[in-house]
């Protein structure tokens, strides 16, 4: 559904600039739950910004169901990391969640249910009428989930949407996108630089490589629904794909130290 | 405490009292000035001159701010014309004025829309400029049109500047205006001033010096009073450090 052939992309010109990102390929498959895991630094957020065509390539495709991607596409919506600035602080959570949905192109009833449902699936319709900086930093993340999905988007793009909560908040938003999978159909890419976290939602692991980053590795992952935040990750399975991950970042890490260090090489 | 040393002082003419009269004659006076249409057609003038001035430069600066801090290219063509413009007084304009008006509304009027555009053009582009980067990309990768995100995003977001721009203005405006009926003798409370003076009613004179001075303490609570309704949202009328 969501293809990216041949994507690099280049800050600044021909020979000052700095390459990013290089010779992606992938392709992410409808239903899916297809999490981008990398070393801290790798260009994650610059391949997130690709997907959802807030940045143009410098050179490759990013095709949606065959059309190339232009601009950010009806088809998905995003989840940022950083939700204090990317909810409003002037709109009610119930307007934060409504705004994206243009009175042209979706009228004002269907828009109520579609909030309403969003609302009620992230659990926060007793907060419809707060205001987002009301709210813990869990539930903020949430109102912007339920965002997401009131826009009805095919694709989910999250931008390690947890890295700034607390371990248990996280656990707890980890099950919710799973069941928001299900309840909606929703296909789900998932940036982030959480290695458990990668592995247990994921049905699919990209595994990025050092910068200029690429796909290092791809794991699949066969771990039984629904998912248990205790049994899944007892599963001995869930340990061999971790370790595979853990190694794999590693790598890349000591790989841009010494780059860093000798830049020479 | 003030007042009783001025009174005590103007009563025993330790300061002469056609300088400074007694606060009670001056209370008294304005008073009985209070029951006559002259005093409330004065105000009227004043006022509407004020709300004219600031109503239009706001028409004017809004826009403009808008769209200079909305594009990094009009901000660098237009700065250079703008710091130029921007420090010239009013007062300085006012020759021209007596060339190009009579002595009515439109002149001391001009006088305020010029003085009061600047401070505001200013607030809003900065406000604009400010716009949390990530509050703009939220808004594009939703697909939200451009007439949304500049009347939900944009100005909600640069309210803070544009109220502080809009308080500035407002005083800048009522100044302007009683500087335009004191020189050029267009209608209300400065020229009642000038008046007094020239007919020796110094009581009368003061009386409305103080009538100008309550005016700008009301419309700046005024203006203080919605700012803190229109901004509850905002980190610093919330009250909690959260």
């Amino acid at each position: 559904m969501l293809k990216l052939e041949g994507v690099s992309k280049r800050y600044g010109d021909e020979n000052t600039g700095v390459l990013a990102v290089r010779d992606l390929t992938f392709e992410i498959g409808e239903g899916e739950v297809v999490t981008v895991v990398g070393p801290s630094g790798c260009g994650k957020t610059t391949i997130l910004k690709l997907m959802a065509g807030l940045l143009a390539p410098s050179s490759g495709a990013v095709t949606i169901d065959g059309r190339p991607l232009v601009k950010p596409p009806l088809e998905i919506a995003l989840v940022f990391q950083d939700y204090s600035a990317s909810l409003y602080p002037w709109m009610r959570v119930a307007e934060n969640v409504r705004f994206p949905l243009d009175p042209k192109r979706v009228s004002s009833a269907e828009a109520t249910g579609r909030v309403e449902r969003a609302l009620e699936s992230v659990g926060l319709t007793r907060f419809a009428d707060s205001y987002p900086w009301q709210l813990s930093g869990g539930m903020q993340q949430r109102v912007a989930i339920a965002r997401g999905i009131a826009y009805q988007p095919k694709i989910l793009l999250m931008d390690e949407p947890f890295g700034a909560l607390d371990a248990q908040t996280r656990a707890e938003l980890e099950d919710l996108v799973m069941r928001v999978r299900d309840e909606f159909g929703v296909t789900i890419v998932f940036v982030t630089h959480d290695i458990d976290e990668s592995v247990y939602i994921a049905d699919r692991v990209l595994i990025m490589g050092p910068r200029p980053t690429y796909v290092e590795q791809e794991l699949v992952v066969g771990l039984p629904h629904p998912r248990d935040q205790i049994t899944s990750k007892e599963d001995p399975s869930f340990a061999h794909l971790r370790g595979i991950v853990y190694r794999s970042i590693r790598e890349s890490t000591q790989a841009m130290a010494s780059v860093a260090k000798d830049p020479e090489r | 405490m003030v007042l009783a040393v001025i009174e005590l002082a103007a009563r025993t003419e330790l300061i002469p009292s056609r300088f400074l009269p007694p606060p009670t004659a001056v209370a008294v006076r304005i008073v009985a000035e209070a029951a006559q249409g002259r005093f409330w057609l004065a105000i009227v003038d004043t006022l509407a001159g004020w709300a004219l001035g600031l109503g239009i430069a706001a028409l004017i600066a809004i826009p403009a701010g808008i769209l200079i801090g909305s594009s990094e290219f009009v901000y660098r063509a237009t700065r250079p014309i703008i710091e130029f413009l921007r420090p010239v007084p009013s007062v300085a304009l006012i020759p021209l004025v007596f060339l190009l008006f009579s002595p009515s509304l439109e002149g001391k009027v001009f006088l305020a829309v010029f003085a009061a555009t600047w401070p505001l053009l200013v607030q809003t582009q900065y406000g604009i400029r400010n716009v949390l980067p990530l509050q703009l990309d939220t808004a594009r990768s939703f697909q939200i049109s451009r007439h949304r995100v500049i009347f939900r995003v944009l100005l909600p977001s640069a309210l803070p500047y544009l109220a502080t721009g809009l308080r500035i203005a407002s005083t800048v405006s009522l100044i302007l205006v009683i500087t335009g009926e004191i020189v050029l003798g267009a209608p209300g409370i400065g020229k009642a001033i000038n008046e007094a003076r020239e007919g020796a009613a110094v009581e009368l004179m003061y009386g409305y010096v103080l009538i100008a001075g309550m005016l700008g303490v009301m419309l700046n609570a005024v203006f203080a009073g919605v700012e803190r309704r229109a901004l509850h949202w905002h980190a610093s009328q919330r009250g909690t450090t959260t």
